[in-house]
C-alpha cells in the first residue's frame, strides 16, 4: 500500500486512509487502478465497440417519437395554430411552458462547464461533457415551440434584423420578446461553441486510435490537434475566457425569459423577482434532467469508476439547494402579493393555490419543494435508485411551476366575461411528447459518436489526485493532535 | 501560401526528406517537466515543445512558453460586438423606421441593455474560439511531430518533449543524447 506523507513528518497516511477523507474523483475499476490509458480505454471504447442492441433499440423508439413529432409539427404548420389547445384568454400555454421547460434544462450543461469551472470544482469534469451536449439538445427542442407558435413559420425570420422587402421595417428592440431572440440564439451559439472546444482535444484521441475513414473523419473535426504545449496555452485562456463569458451569459438567459413575462402587466407575471428566481429554478431543472441522464448512462456504459457516487452525491447537494431556494421563491411571491395590498395580485395567487388549478400548484410544491429535501439525509443522496426517482419528481415539478405560472395567471382575466379553463388537445400532449424523442434521439447519437467524458481533463483531475492533500482544518487539526496519534500508531 | 505548400508537399512521397528535429517521450508529467526545466533553464534550450494528453501545470513556465495573447483579442472583438449592438438598434429603430411604440424613446440605453450585452459575449466567444484555433495554426493536415513513430501516445497517456532544429544549440546527436540522459524512455530525430 502505498503511503502519502502529510501534515508531519512522523505521520503517514495510507491512500486508503486519504480516500477515507478526501474521496478520489476517479476510482478503481474492479480492482484494476485507473490511469491515463484506463480513461483513454473506457470511453473510446462506447465509440468504438460494436453498436449494442439496447442502443438500436432505445435509438429505434425515440427516432419513432421524434418522427411523431415533426409530423405533428407538419399538421400544425397545415392546419394552424388552433390545433393547440392555446385561446383567449389563454394565448400562451404548452407551447410556452415547454419553451421555458426545455430552456431551464439547457441551463445546468453551461452552469456545470462554466461556473463550476471557475470555482475550480474537478468534479465537473466527469459529468460537463454530456451536460453540455444535453444543453445544446435542450435548446433545439425548446427553440421549436416559440417558433411553431408564431404561426407561420416560413416567416420566422422576421424574428431576426434581416433586411427584407416583404416587412419593410425593424424588428421592435423595445420588447422583451426580441431580447428572447437574441437571448437564446446567443445561447445556443456559445453553447456549442465551448462544447465543440471541449472536444477537440478528445476527438483527437479518437483520431489517433481509428484507422480508415474513421481516422480521417475524427481527423478532420479535431483540426490536426496535436496537444503540444504551446497549444494547450493558448487553449485553456480560451477555455477560461469562455467560462467567464458563459458564466454571466447562462444567468443572463432565463433572465431574459423571465422578463418576457416579469415587464407585462399581468397578475401573477409583473415580479421583480422572477429574474433570480427564474435562473434557479433553471438549474434545479437542468440538474434534474443532468441526474436522471447520468444515473442510466453510467450504469449502461459501465462508467460508474468515472461518474462515481461522489460526483452524483454533489449534484444532488446542488438540488437540494436550488430547490430550496425555489421554494423560498414561491414563499416570496405570495408575501409580496399580500404585501402589495393589490387586490388583483391577491387573487392571482390565492386563486393559483386554491382555485381551479390547485392540482397543478400543489403538484408542483410537491416535486420541487418537498421532494428534494430528502436530500438532507446522507443515506438518501448517495442512494441511486432513489435519486433517480427524485430526479424524475424534479422534471415533472418544473414542468408544473412554468405551466401554474404561465396558465393560471391568465385564465383569470380582469374582466369575469373573459375567463376561462384550459385543457390541452392531443396534439399540444403529442408534440411535448415528441420532444423528448427529438431530444433522446440526438443524446444517443452522441453517446455514440462522440466521447461522453471529457478524457482530457479527466486525466487531468487524475494527476491532481496524485498530489491530493488534506483540507486545510484536518491538516491543523492532525498536526495538534500528533502525539497522541502517534501514540495509537505506535 | 504556406498552407498550400504545406499540402503540396504533403501529398508528393518524392519530397525530399529533411531533419526537423528530436521528439523524446517520458514515462509522466513530472519527468516531462523536470527534463523540460532542464532543457530550458539549464541548457539553454528555446525552440522547446511539448506534447500532452492533457494541459500539464508548470509547462509554460519550464519551457519558456510565454502567455496566452488571446484576451486582447477577445476584449477587442467583445467591445466590438456591444458596438454593433448599440449601432444596431439605434440606427433601425431612430434613424431608418423611427416608429413610437407605447411612448417608449425610439432609442435608450436601458432598454438597449440585453442585446448590447448578448452581441458583446457573442462576438467575444467566436474570437475566443477562432483567435485560439488561429494562435495555434489550426486547423493543419499536417505537422513534423506527426512523423514521430508514437505520435499516437500523445492523447494518449505519452508526454512528450519536442526540440526544433531551429534551435541554435540543436545538434541531432547531442540533443538526442540528452534528452536520453535527462531520463526519456525513447528520444528519436524526426525527419520532415
Amino acid at each position: 500500500m502505498a503511503t502519502h506523507n502529510t501534515a508531519t513528518e512522523n505521520l503517514t497516511l495510507t491512500t486508503s486512509d486519504l480516500d477515507a477523507i478526501s474521496p478520489r474523483l476517479v476510482l478503481d475499476k474492479d480492482g484494476r487502478p485507473t490511469g491515463y490509458k484506463e480513461v483513454t480505454e473506457d470511453v473510446s471504447r462506447i465509440v468504438e465497440m460494436k453498436t449494442p442492441a439496447s442502443w438500436w433499440v432505445a435509438f429505434v423508439i425515440s427516432f419513432l417519437v421524434m418522427m411523431m413529432l415533426f409530423g405533428l409539427l407538419a399538421y400544425q404548420v397545415y392546419t394552424g395554430v388552433g390545433v393547440w389547445g392555446n385561446n383567449g384568454p389563454i394565448g400562451w400555454a404548452w407551447d410556452i411552458t415547454n419553451f421555458v421547460f426545455w430552456i431551464g434544462i439547457g441551463h445546468a450543461g453551461t452552469l456545470i462547464s462554466a461556473i463550476l469551472f471557475l470555482f475550480r470544482q474537478k468534479w465537473r469534469t466527469s459529468i460537463n461533457r454530456s451536460a453540455e451536449a444535453m444543453t445544446l439538445f435542450a435548446v433545439c427542442c425548446a427553440a421549436i415551440f416559440p417558433v411553431f407558435h408564431v404561426g407561420r413559420v416560413w416567416r420566422a425570420y422576421w424574428l431576426f434584423p434581416i433586411p427584407n422587402t416583404d416587412i419593410n421595417m425593424w424588428q421592435n428592440f423595445r420588447s422583451p420578446l426580441l431580447w428572447d431572440v437574441f437571448a437564446i440564439s446567443t445561447y445556443g451559439t456559445v453553447s456549442a461553441l465551448f462544447w465543440y472546444v471541449g472536444l477537440i482535444p478528445d476527438l483527437a484521441t479518437i483520431r489517433d486510435r481509428a484507422t480508415g475513414w474513421r481516422a480521417k473523419i475524427y481527423g478532420f473535426f479535431s483540426l490536426g490537434w496535436r496537444g503540444s504545449a504551446k497549444h494547450w496555452n493558448n487553449y485553456e485562456m480560451a477555455y477560461m475566457l469562455l467560462a467567464g463569458l458563459s458564466t454571466p451569459l447562462v444567468l443572463s438567459v432565463h433572465t431574459i425569459v423571465s422578463f418576457d413575462f416579469a415587464t407585462s402587466i399581468v397578475p401573477g407575471w409583473h415580479t421583480t423577482i422572477f429574474p433570480p428566481y427564474f435562473v434557479a429554478g433553471a438549474i434545479f431543472s437542468g440538474f434534474g434532467m443532468v441526474m436522471t441522464l447520468m444515473v442510466v448512462f453510467r450504469a449502461w456504459f459501465k462508467l460508474e469508476h468515472l461518474v462515481t457516487i461522489k460526483h452524483l452525491e454533489n449534484m444532488n447537494k446542488v438540488i437540494l439547494a436550488t430547490g430550496t431556494i425555489v421554494g423560498y421563491a414561491y414563499g416570496t411571491e405570495f408575501f409580496i402579493a399580500w404585501y402589495s395590498g393589490n387586490d388583483y395580485e391577491r387573487f392571482a395567487f390565492v386563486n393559483r393555490a386554491f382555485g381551479p388549478y390547485w392540482w397543478a400548484y400543489w403538484s408542483m410544491i410537491s416535486c420541487n419543494v418537498l421532494s428534494p429535501q430528502f436530500f438532507w439525509s446522507k443515506k438518501l443522496r448517495t442512494n441511486v435508485p432513489f435519486m433517480f426517482v427524485i430526479s424524475i419528481f424534479v422534471n415533472i415539478g418544473m414542468w408544473f411551476e412554468r405551466f401554474v405560472i404561465i396558465v393560471t395567471s391568465l385564465h383569470r382575466d380582469f374582466l369575469p366575461g373573459s375567463w376561462g379553463y384550459f385543457r390541452p388537445t392531443w396534439v399540444d400532449i403529442l408534440t411535448f411528447t415528441g420532444t423528448f424523442g427529438l431530444f433522446m434521439t440526438l443524446f444517443l447519437l452522441f453517446v455514440r459518436f462522440v466521447p461522453m467524458i471529457a478524457i482530457s481533463e479527466v486525466k487531468g483531475v487524475i494527476a491532481a489526485d496524485k498530489h491530493r492533500h488534506l483540507p486545510e482544518h484536518v491538516e491543523a487539526q492532525l498536526a495538534a493532535k500528533r502525539d497522541e496519534i502517534m501514540k495509537v500508531v505506535a | 501560401m504556406a498552407f498550400l505548400d504545406e499540402l503540396k508537399k504533403s501529398l508528393d512521397p518524392g519530397a525530399p526528406k529533411e531533419l526537423w528535429g528530436v521528439v523524446a517521450e517520458f514515462e509522466d508529467e513530472e519527468q516531462l517537466l523536470k527534463a523540460g526545466r532542464a532543457m530550458h533553464h539549464t541548457h539553454g534550450y528555446t525552440q522547446l515543445d511539448a506534447m500532452s494528453p492533457f494541459p500539464v501545470h508548470g509547462i509554460e513556465a519550464a519551457l519558456g512558453i510565454p502567455r496566452s495573447i488571446l484576451g486582447f483579442i477577445v476584449i477587442c472583438v467583445g467591445l466590438t460586438g456591444t458596438m454593433t449592438a448599440i449601432l444596431l438598434q439605434w440606427w433601425t429603430g431612430a434613424v431608418d423606421y423611427p416608429l413610437v411604440i407605447a411612448g417608449k424613446p425610439l432609442f435608450a440605453f436601458e432598454f438597449a441593455m440585453p442585446i448590447m450585452f448578448e452581441l458583446s459575449v457573442l462576438f467575444s466567444a467566436f474570437a475566443c474560439v477562432f483567435g485560439m484555433l488561429a494562435l495555434n495554426g489550426l486547423p493543419r493536415l499536417y505537422h513534423p511531430t506527426m512523423n514521430f513513430s508514437r505520435f499516437g501516445r500523445a492523447s494518449d497517456d505519452g508526454f512528450l518533449l519536442v526540440v526544433e532544429k531551429s534551435d541554435p544549440k540543436f545538434s541531432a546527436v547531442e540533443t538526442r543524447n540528452l534528452l536520453m540522459s535527462l531520463g526519456a524512455t525513447s528520444a528519436e530525430v524526426v525527419e520532415d
